[in-house]
């Protein structure tokens, strides 16, 4: 995996749908502190659209990566204030 | 004819103190008219009681909280049964009128069909680990959505305000859903 961010805190919502994987990183990422990185593991196919669209259009987050993977998608998303 | 028009217009021109502060007042309306109190706002007006409608209203709701927005959502009618704390265990769903469900309406009519139905259905909701309504009613009162029972439907029903989940406002009414809706960068009525 690329080293270019240090993962704070990993959330796994595998086996959750919609709304929960983008509901539970919202309230995870309000426990991190600014610059914090926030690895979130999610079986939900949907979640690569919906944490994207999430970030976007949220103030104070910004989705550094995201990676598709055999069964599990990985998102990671920094606080920025 | 005189020739004191001129100076009658200079007394009426307004000064020029009072010219800005008819320039702070303008600048003040403006900066009002313009401001962004607070940020983006969603009005949902929940109609509905059945398993499948429940589910649209708490579910935008939600997403919307985690996207930073003030929600409201007023229920009315049967969407009342959603807050209701033991009945929104317990919402039904018919295959009746609804083409969509492997079950003919003439079968589906049948006494105790929509029983069959709605535990069709509970176990596919639970086979795909969807949350339940109750889990989306915790979330979303954990993320700052205002429920808001209609206190119509509530005496309507004949309910009391007990009867539903904590943190659910009562005692308000359409005018208050409208105020909401007026001031919502989203409006829906589901």
């Amino acid at each position: 995996m690329s080293a270019e961010f240090d993962i704070t805190e990993t959330l796994d919502v595998k086996g959750a749908s919609c709304p929960m994987p983008v509901v539970k990183t919202k309230t995870a990422i309000d426990d991190l502190a600014e610059g914090d990185v926030l690895e979130v593991l999610a079986t939900d196919p949907g979640s690569m659209s919906d944490i994207d669209g999430w970030a976007a259009g949220t103030e104070g987050v910004e989705l550094v990566d995201q990676e598709e993977g055999d069964d599990v998608y990985k998102h990671y998303v920094r606080k920025t204030e | 004819m005189s020739t004191d028009t001129p100076d009658a217009s200079a007394d009426d021109a307004p000064s020029r103190a009072e010219l800005a502060a008819r320039v702070d007042e303008l600048e003040d309306a403006l900066a009002e008219a313009t401001s962004d109190d607070g940020g983006k706002k969603m009005s949902i007006i929940a109609t509905k009681g059945t398993l499948d409608m429940a589910y649209p209203p708490l579910i935008l709701a939600s997403t919307a909280a985690a996207f930073g927005y003030e929600v409201t959502v007023f229920h009315t009618f049967w969407g009342l049964e959603i807050l209701h704390e033991e009945r929104s265990k317990n919402l039904k769903l018919s295959s009746v009128g609804n083409p969509n469900m492997p079950v003919p309406n003439a079968v589906a009519a049948l006494p105790g069909m929509d029983r069959v139905t709605t535990r069709m259905m509970e176990k596919k909701i639970a086979d795909n680990d969807t949350a339940t309504i109750e889990e989306l009613i915790e979330t979303s009162l954990d993320m700052g959505v205002e429920f808001q029972a209609c206190q119509m439907t509530i005496d309507l029903m004949d309910y009391d305000e007990d009867d539903f989940y904590d943190g659910v406002t009562t005692g308000v009414g359409a005018a208050t859903a409208l105020q909401d809706m007026a001031d919502a960068d989203i409006q829906l009525l589901v």
